[in-house]
């Protein structure tokens, strides 16, 4: 009888499929730790995994399932450095990286916090980066990558919108200085290496005024 | 009760382990770009008016509308258009890049003899063309307000420049002859290294909100048989010089040889000129060994404008 029961369970489990099971142990450790070393994920990214702007813990609702796997799997063999992270990471198992990057890629995007009003110089070169790049430079549009209105491209290419300023100014920086060098094909530190303090700090402030998850009209 | 939870716990736990036991694909591991054998770097060349010069009248309306059909012709051009190309997918920066076909290097030099079409076309005809081939479509009429907007861009970017005389920048670099004839396995061993990762492992190109961020190379969606870019001449050159996007001539020359023989030997649209049989249609527009059209690669007879082999 208890072998039958058991049988039926797994059954309905595999049927309810393993979305549920992932969220809800997803949740679990991103609202608890996993009581082994890895602290609640929501004490710095916020309960729905929105971030927090000011201290720059990035926003990891809706972001692309690989490449949060990926991002968990680079902290713990340290192909991407953090104090914060690193020790997290290390203490996840596998299996826990695995339902932590299937919830929060299954987490409606929060609205992004208010963030002032950009200078009208700001503003433009943001956009014209965001949008044109500066070929001259031979620097692509973060668009060409990221997707009209930075909203994320597939497994490798995350949104921009709905991060922070902070977070993306931080970023930037690492891949210019080499501190963040777990990219594909070198691919932004080769984009970051061509950009200055002034075009990082607009690309920073206007991707964060931008409206998060919802793809703009593109203006080409 | 309590056996009853655990053993569901049990089976969520063998659940989640089985469904995500195929392991993450590592994406390719960045290693230090190969030294590039011949890189045109560019001299000095041409430099257009920036978008920020288009005048605020009449005709700088043209040149706007221009530049929106250029950049999104699928829905400015829209009945004209057959795939998921944008003029942009190949003349990058809004057709202003040099060793990029910018629009400054063509137009001063139309009218032309074409060898493809045997006769003097001028540079409207030949925007026709990329609607014929490149955008698997149909050409607009001449006098239609799509390829009136875009010559109106083509002559506004060209200001200032000598008409007739072939502007250095022009067109795509022609690269020497490669040391070992392309070769389609050490183009697919390029391809997986440096273009799978935006163009899909299939070439099929990605899209966002309904929007092409990365091209589809071959298929359905690409351009057809008829189009410049099959040569593999052209693509080899093209790729040369501008892939991976931003990082242009960090490929070696023999690695764009092969990855343009890999991408030009796969199935795309049925060239518009088609004509009796393959053969008969190789004869008449593809007789040259820089194309791959009528000939056999891996067992698959190209041009039979089907799925991709």
């Amino acid at each position: 009888m208890k072998q039958t029961v058991i049988a039926l369970l797994m059954c309905c489990a595999l049927w309810a499929g393993a979305t549920s099971a992932d969220t809800s142990q997803g949740a679990t450790i991103a609202q608890q730790g996993n009581g082994h070393g890895a602290a609640p994920c929501m004490a710095c990214h916020g309960a729905d995994g929105g971030g927090q702007a000011a201290a720059g813990f990035p926003r990891l609702a809706g972001l692309p399932e690989a490449y949060l796997r990926k991002q968990l799997d680079d902290f713990a063999n340290s192909s991407r450095t953090s104090a914060t992270m690193q020790p997290v990471a290390m203490a996840l198992s596998d299996a826990e990286r695995d339902v932590l990057a299937a919830y929060y890629s299954k987490l409606p995007v929060p609205a992004p916090a208010a963030s002032p009003p950009l200078k009208d110089d700001v503003a433009q070169l943001g956009q014209v980066l965001a949008t044109r790049g500066r070929w001259s430079n031979t620097l692509p549009a973060c668009e060409q990558c990221h997707g009209p209105g930075g909203i994320g491209v597939g497994d490798h290419f995350p949104p921009l919108t709905g991060q922070s300023s902070t977070y993306i100014g931080n970023e930037l920086h690492a891949w210019q200085q080499g501190s963040r060098h777990n990219d594909p094909q070198q691919l932004m530190q080769s984009v970051a290496g061509k950009l200055s303090e002034a075009d990082i700090a607009a690309i920073s402030a206007w991707y964060a005024a931008q409206p998060a998850g919802v793809p703009k009209e593109s203006q080409p | 009760m309590k056996s009853k939870t655990s053993a569901l716990i049990i089976a969520t736990l063998v659940l989640a382990a089985c469904e995500h036991s195929t392991p993450q694909t590592a994406a390719p591991v960045a290693k230090a770009p190969a030294p590039a054998s011949s890189a045109p770097k560019s001299a000095s060349h041409f430099t257009p008016p920036p978008e920020s010069a288009i005048p605020n009248d009449d005709f700088g309306k043209q040149v706007a509308l221009g530049r929106q059909i250029f950049m999104d012709p699928g829905k400015y051009a829209k009945a004209y258009v057959g795939n998921q190309l944008s003029c942009e997918s190949c003349h990058l920066d809004a057709g202003r890049l040099a060793h990029s076909a910018p629009l400054w290097g063509a137009y001063p030099m139309y009218p032309a003899y074409r060898s493809k079409t045997h006769d003097v076309n001028t540079f409207a005809e030949r925007l026709q063309g990329c609607f014929n081939y490149s955008m698997n479509g149909k050409a607009p009429p001449l006098g239609d307000p799509v390829l009136v907007a875009l010559e109106t861009y083509a002559y506004w970017m060209s200001k200032g420049e000598p008409i007739g005389t072939s502007q250095p920048g022009r067109s795509y670099p022609k690269l020497s002859k490669p040391a070992l004839t392309p070769d389609y396995a050490r183009g697919e061993t390029v391809f997986k290294r440096d273009c799978a990762l935006c163009h899909g492992d299939n070439g099929q190109g990605q899209q966002a909100a309904g929007h092409t961020v990365f091209p589809p190379l071959w298929g359905p969606q690409s351009f057809n048989w008829g189009a410049g870019m099959e040569l593999v001449t052209n693509a080899a050159g093209f790729i040369k010089a501008n892939m991976p996007l931003g990082r242009g001539n960090t490929l070696t020359d023999q690695d764009a040889w092969d990855v343009a023989y890999f991408m030009n030997a796969h199935e795309r649209p049925q060239d518009p000129r088609y004509k009796d049989s393959i053969p008969a249609t190789r004869a008449a527009f593809h007789d040259t060994p820089d194309s791959l059209y009528g000939t056999t690669v891996n067992g698959h007879l190209l041009g039979q404008g089907g799925a991709s082999p």
